[in-house]
Parts: C-alpha cells; sequence; structure tokens
C-alpha cells in the first residue's frame, strides 16, 4: 500500500518540543546563577514549579479526555519561567498554586498551548502578587558560599530610596530579586542562544529594552540602572517573545516592545509598585491580536480589495 | 532589492552528475490526452494502426492544448481511459512496443523566418510547460502585442530537491537551447533574456554563461540557493524586479517565462523536426536501489521504469511524481511518465510518513517563510471558522502552493492543504456571489 498524501512530502524536522527543549537551555544559565547567589533553594522552588506545572498539566488533559501534551514540554517551560518570577523564600504551596493558576486557569480553559490570551506564567505570577504579597516581597536569601541570611531591598526599592547600587552586582545578580532576573549576563547569555537557534528574534527584547533606557533618560533617571535592575531582561527576552501570546510579524514585536517598555518606565517611576514588567506585559498581551491586526503583511502583488 | 523569503531544503542532487541513461522499452507505453492545463487532445489514431517514433497521435483539442506524439515505434493496442495521479478520469492511447524504434518520415525540420513560423513549429513539437503545470507553451507565446515582452526569464532554478533533469538540460542539450533561445531573442525583440540558475549548481551556471558570450541580450543570473527559486513570481521578482500582479499573468509585468528543457525541447524540434516524445527522467528516493537520471519515452508507466532502472533496496511507502516540497503522490505504479514529468522518486516506509499534527503555537515561522508574505496561520483559523471575507482579505488566491509554511511548521501543521482548499472555497463563494449579482 503506498501512502497518498498532500505536498509538502518532506519537513524541516522542526518541532514544538525542539523549540521549548531550546527555551529550556536557554534558561538553565540563569538557574546556574540563581543557585550561586540563592542557593539550593532556587532549584528547589523551580523544581515544585515545573513539576507541579507537569503535573496540572497532565491531570486537566486527564480530566477533560485531551490527549496528553506535556511530552510538548511547554508545561515545563511555564513552570521555569514562573519559578524565575519568584522570590527564593517563596513558600512551596504558593509556588504550586502559581502553577496552578497558571496551567489550568490561564491555559488550559482557554483551550491549551497556543489558545491562552494571557502568558500563563506571568498572570500565575500577578495572582501571586495580589494574593500572597508578603512572601512575594520577601527579599530574604542565603547565598550558596555564604553562612549569613542576607535580606535586602530590591535595587529599584533601593533606586526609589535613593541609595548606591553597583553595576557589577547587577550584572552577576549579587543581590534581592526573583530567583531567574537578577543574573544579567546569563539572562543574555541565554537570549544569545535563543536568537542563534532561531527560536526568537532580536526586535521585542532590543525594543523594549530599548525604550526602557530612552524613556529612563527623558525622566532624569539612571538609564543603565533601570534597565539592569528588576525583572527586564527576564521579562523581554523570555515573556515578551512568547510565541502565543504577542503578534508574530517584525512591525508587530516592535510595536509591542515599544508599549511594555513605555508601560514599564510608567509603572516603575509612577506608580505604587516599584517594578512593573509582570503588567505591562499583561497589558499588552490583552493588546495582542489589535497589534496583529494592525500589523499583518502585505502579500506580494496582492490588490485592494 | 530584499531578496523574497523561502526555506532551506536538503538538495539532495546526488545524481546531477549522472549523465542520462537510455533505458530499455518496456513491452507497451499508456500515453493520457491530458498532460497538462487544458483541454485533452483528441486521439488520431485507433486500435491495430502502426505507429512509428514521432508520429502524431493525438491533435490539440481546443486552443490551450497540445499534440501529442508517439515515442515508441509499435502498433496501438487500444483508446483506453484511466484515472490520473490528479484524480481525473483521462482518455489514453496504449501503444504495444515493436522495439524496432523506426522514425516517422513526415519528420522534418521547420524552416522558421518570422514569428509565425517559429509559433507553429512550438505548436507542433507538442511542447508545454516543462516545469510544472505543462501550460501549452504555444499558447504562452501567442502574445498580442510583442512589444509587452520586455524580459524573457529562462527557469533553470530547478529548486526542489533531488530532480537534477533541468540539470542535465542545461550541460548535455546546451545547443538545443541556445537555438531556441537565440530564435526568440530574435523574434520577440526583448531588452534581455535572463537565465536564472541557483547557486548550487556552479557547472550549469558556467556552461551557460560561455554559452551566451557572444550575445549581447542574454544574461546568466545566479540566484540564491533558496527553495522555491523556480517559482515563477520569485524567479519574475529576483530576475527582473517585476512583481506580478493579482490576478494576472507575467507577461502583464513584461515578462516571459520558459522552462530549460521547454527550451531545448524547441530547439531540438527546430534543428530535427523531432518533437516532445521523450524526457529526462531523474529516478531517485530513500527506496531507490541505484539513484540516476534515464531517458524514457512518455508513456512508460512507473512500474516499468523503476524496474528497468534497477529496482528498489526497500518497499516503497510513497512513490512522487516530482519534487518532494510539490510532487504529487501517486496510488500505485501504473502511472504512466507524463510530459511534465522530471522526476519520480520513491521513498521508503519511514519516510513516507510526517509526524502528526499538533496545535498551532502561533510561532509566525510560516509568515516567515512565505515567499508571497501571506499568514498560513491566520488562513487555517479563518479556514476553520468559514470566514471568506478573511480569507479574501488574506489573499489566499495568490498562494502558489509552494509548501514552505507547512514544510516549516513546527506544529507539523498541513498549512498548504488547508490553503488549497481555502483557494477552491473561496473562488466557488467569490462565484456564487457574482451569480447573486
Amino acid at each position: 500500500m503506498l501512502n497518498v498524501s498532500a505536498s509538502p512530502h518532506i519537513h524541516s524536522g522542526e518541532s514544538t518540543r525542539r523549540i521549548m527543549l531550546d527555551v529550556l537551555i536557554a534558561l538553565s544559565p540563569a538557574l546556574i546563577a540563581a543557585i550561586f547567589n540563592y542557593g539550593f533553594r532556587a532549584l528547589l522552588v523551580t523544581a515544585v514549579c515545573v513539576i507541579s506545572a507537569v503535573f496540572f498539566e497532565w491531570g486537566f488533559n486527564k480530566l477533560c479526555k485531551k490527549p496528553c501534551t506535556i511530552g510538548d514540554l511547554s508545561a515545563a517551560v511555564t513552570g521555569t519561567i514562573l519559578a524565575f518570577n519568584l522570590p527564593v523564600s517563596i513558600p512551596l504551596w504558593q509556588a504550586a498554586f502559581g502553577s496552578l493558576v497558571a496551567i489550568v486557569v490561564v491555559k488550559g480553559l482557554f483551550g491549551g498551548l497556543g489558545k491562552n490570551f494571557a502568558n500563563p506564567a506571568i498572570t500565575g505570577r500577578i495572582a501571586m502578587f495580589l494574593s500572597f504579597s508578603n512572601t512575594m516581597s520577601d527579599w530574604t536569601y542565603k547565598p550558596l558560599l555564604s553562612a549569613d541570611v542576607i535580606s535586602s531591598a530590591t535595587p529599584l526599592a533601593m533606586i526609589q530610596a535613593g541609595e548606591k547600587v553597583r553595576i557589577l552586582d547587577l550584572l552577576l545578580g549579587m543581590h534581592g530579586g526573583c530567583i531567574g532576573e537578577t543574573c544579567i549576563l546569563a539572562l543574555l547569555l541565554g537570549f544569545a542562544y535563543l536568537l542563534r537557534r532561531r527560536v526568537i528574534t532580536w526586535h521585542t527584547p532590543v525594543v523594549y529594552i530599548g525604550t526602557v533606557f530612552v524613556l529612563s533618560l527623558i525622566f532624569g533617571h539612571n538609564p543603565i540602572l533601570q534597565i539592569l535592575s528588576g525583572g527586564l531582561f527576564l521579562s523581554a527576552i523570555f515573556m515578551a517573545t512568547d510565541y502565543v501570546t504577542t503578534p508574530t510579524t517584525a512591525w508587530g514585536k516592535v510595536i509591542f516592545g515599544l508599549g511594555c517598555g513605555l508601560l514599564t518606565i510608567l509603572i516603575r517611576l509612577f506608580g505604587s509598585y516599584s517594578e512593573g514588567v509582570s503588567f505591562a506585559v499583561l497589558f499588552m498581551n490583552i493588546l495582542t491580536p489589535y497589534i496583529s491586526k494592525w500589523t499583518e503583511t502585505k502579500p506580494f502583488g496582492g490588490m485592494k480589495a | 532589492m530584499k531578496k523574497l523569503h523561502g526555506v532551506h531544503v536538503p538538495h539532495n542532487k546526488n545524481t546531477a552528475n549522472m549523465k542520462p541513461v537510455r533505458l530499455p522499452l518496456p513491452a507497451s507505453v499508456t500515453i493520457p490526452m491530458s498532460m497538462g492545463i487544458g483541454a485533452p487532445a483528441k486521439p488520431v489514431v485507433k486500435p491495430g494502426d502502426a505507429v512509428k517514433v514521432g508520429q502524431m497521435i493525438a491533435e490539440a483539442g481546443g486552443f490551450v492544448s497540445a499534440n501529442i506524439h508517439s515515442g515508441v515505434s509499435g502498433t496501438v493496442k487500444k483508446i483506453g481511459e484511466m484515472m490520473g495521479a490528479m484524480g481525473r478520469s483521462m482518455q489514453t492511447v496504449e501503444i504495444t512496443v515493436d522495439g524496432l524504434q523506426e522514425v516517422s518520415e513526415d519528420l522534418h525540420a521547420p524552416e522558421i523566418h518570422s514569428l509565425e513560423d517559429l509559433l507553429k513549429a512550438v505548436k507542433d513539437s507538442g511542447v508545454v510547460g516543462l516545469g510544472g503545470a505543462g501550460f501549452p507553451t504555444m499558447v504562452k507565446l501567442s502574445v498580442k502585442d510583442i512589444e509587452q515582452v520586455r524580459y524573457i526569464c529562462v527557469n533553470g532554478a530547478e529548486c526542489e530537491p533531488f530532480i537534477t533533469s533541468d540539470t542535465r538540460t542545461m550541460l548535455d542539450r546546451t545547443d538545443d537551447m541556445m537555438t531556441a533561445a537565440r530564435l526568440l531573442v530574435q523574434f520577440f525583440k526583448p531588452e534581455k533574456m535572463i537565465f536564472g540558475i541557483e547557486k548550487n549548481k556552479p557547472d550549469c551556471i558556467k556552461v551557460m554563461k560561455d554559452a551566451i558570450q557572444n550575445e549581447p541580450l542574454m544574461e546568466v543570473q545566479a540566484l540564491p540557493s533558496m527553495y522555491p527559486q523556480g517559482g515563477e513570481k520569485v524567479l519574475i521578482y529576483h530576475t527582473t524586479g517585476g512583481i506580478v500582479p493579482e490576478g494576472k499573468l507575467p507577461l502583464d509585468a513584461g515578462v516571459l517565462v520558459l522552462n530549460v528543457t521547454t527550451l531545448a525541447v524547441i530547439g531540438q524540434y527546430i534543428k530535427t523536426g523531432m518533437p516532445l516524445v521523450e524526457k529526462v527522467v531523474t529516478v531517485n528516493g530513500s527506496a531507490v536501489k541505484e539513484p540516476k537520471n534515464v531517458i524514457v519515452p512518455i508513456g512508460m508507466l512507473m512500474k516499468d521504469v523503476f524496474e528497468a532502472a534497477g529496482g528498489f533496496k526497500e518497499e516503497p511507502g510513497k512513490i512522487l511524481y516530482g519534487g518532494p516540497m510539490m510532487g504529487v503522490s501517486v496510488p500505485d505504479m501504473e502511472q504512466p511518465v507524463l510530459k511534465t514529468t522530471n522526476a519520480i522518486l520513491a521513498f521508503n516506509k519511514k519516510d513516507s510518513v510526517l509526524p502528526e499534527p499538533s496545535a498551532c503555537i502561533r510561532c509566525g515561522k510560516c509568515v516567515q517563510h512565505c515567499p508571497l508574505h501571506l499568514m498560513a496561520c491566520a488562513v487555517e483559523r479563518a479556514y476553520e471558522k468559514g470566514d471568506m471575507e478573511r480569507l479574501d482579505e488574506l489573499k489566499i488566491n495568490l498562494c502558489m502552493e509552494c509548501g514552505c509554511c507547512s514544510f516549516g511548521c513546527p506544529a507539523h501543521r498541513p498549512l498548504v492543504q488547508t490553503n488549497k482548499l481555502a483557494k477552491a472555497q473561496l473562488m466557488a463563494w467569490k462565484k456564487a456571489k457574482e451569480a447573486a449579482k
């Protein structure tokens, strides 16, 4: 029996699983840095988030009698990114709750991978932020090679309070903050890998960070400190580039990055929260269908209808 | 000029250096009366008639149609019918081969003194567009006003993986090509004739460059080694910068496009009077024992070609007319070599099945890959909803079905298949709307 099917009869070999694996590989330098900066608990929190995310995905599919999709690794990516947005001291059950919101409420209930309108990890984080404001802003940690428990404000809070922050500390992530957001160098390494593997394009991260830089300058703040602090790099490289919840075309990505940058600065400088990247990305997620509509490609040789 | 997008496909051109070998003739050939776009040809022979090589066995069944000639000598067995690979029932002429290969006495080289002579020669050669669609070349060349023809593009891109028959045409039949090329330039008076060849064929580029050395109006252009350079709209844009407007022909962009083998067949007819009766076909694929280029008469069945070419090393799971990007898979090996056949490929069981589709992750790779800037993912959503206005807006009618979107889709979605369905549905919807007015 010959197989009869429509062309093309060959495939590039790319797969969703491979893309998600690439994202996980790109996230791994930041995880290693986090273990150095915050001790093994960083690994524990990440593991709890990943395992619970995968479990909820499996359970939700089972409950809904849908095919099992944990093999595509998207739940593992969501779990990792969620963990990277949490303080290392977060109670583990709260971390698992974040995964529940991300996987079941934001992703599963909207139809699963590809159907959610908002970034699951970010929305899970925001739900936790609103539910557990105390533990979500508790910046005590014990670095791997230190005997002392450190309790410090995040650089953004320090900047707001007029304290001095060292740029080298910011690049290496040796300060209070969420697990995966602080080591800028590790995040840049991941960015380079994703670009090299063509998983993402440069548009969103560069425009997002660039916008924050320029607007900081305009509003009279130190632009270097502003871009290196908080979750900007993690958000710009790994969350504002999520395929499902951001525009597909190059110009769409540029507009998305611009919007994220603007909102981040507005929240940071004029809002009551010291950090605004999660809200900025979530807000732009909601605008994505409109941005996509405005930035559709012009078909080659197409005539006006 | 920014190049159009595409995908990097595996080339698999391992047969490029293999000179075509003439296969032993089969016991019989089955020649379909429909081998391209247009009306089927009408048989002019009846069972029992003796035929010779080059003899006309069917005449054009309308203006958009082409004559058909026999590539073998023998006796007409029957006028039959068969189901073609595209799912169309077609009339056939079956000929029992006598193996003598006696050439018809009626063949003589035509004398070409005018455009009319040239057009008549093209018609008599029975040639159709050998790059793919099989549009009768005579019709393509019947231009109302030759002033319109600013460029003649000769398509030697051969961007499909595996196929090397056009490569062989450029290397082995350069003289035939040049005979036709010179006459076309002489009578159509274009500003330029451009040979477009993909960079992965340096030999062809060199041979053609040498061949046109003393031709001021001819030029060889190396195209990026990226699929689909041979797509008509892509070729026109990359060689001349012209853009074919929606619903219009290349001529509206001032361009005539001819495939290299089409040119060689015209040249051969003009030199010898021998019409299009045989093809160089690349036989390759993971199930084939000895990949090679072969010369076979039109109408030779696939099973005979594979057998004479050395058979299979593995049981085939899928057999194609043409390349793996746009080729047509066939239900059985009782399908004949057509005028437009440039390769027959057989793949083993493993290579015959593609992974199951999963959910679209909106990565936009289909948009990045599409040479024509279409949005296959959006087309898919509109098609599922049955939203015809949206399909119209997305210009799905422009899709040339090159397959780049499906090829690169990480979710393995059958995007180009959906595009084809959407195109057909949109066309029906537009027709119904017209009728309602």
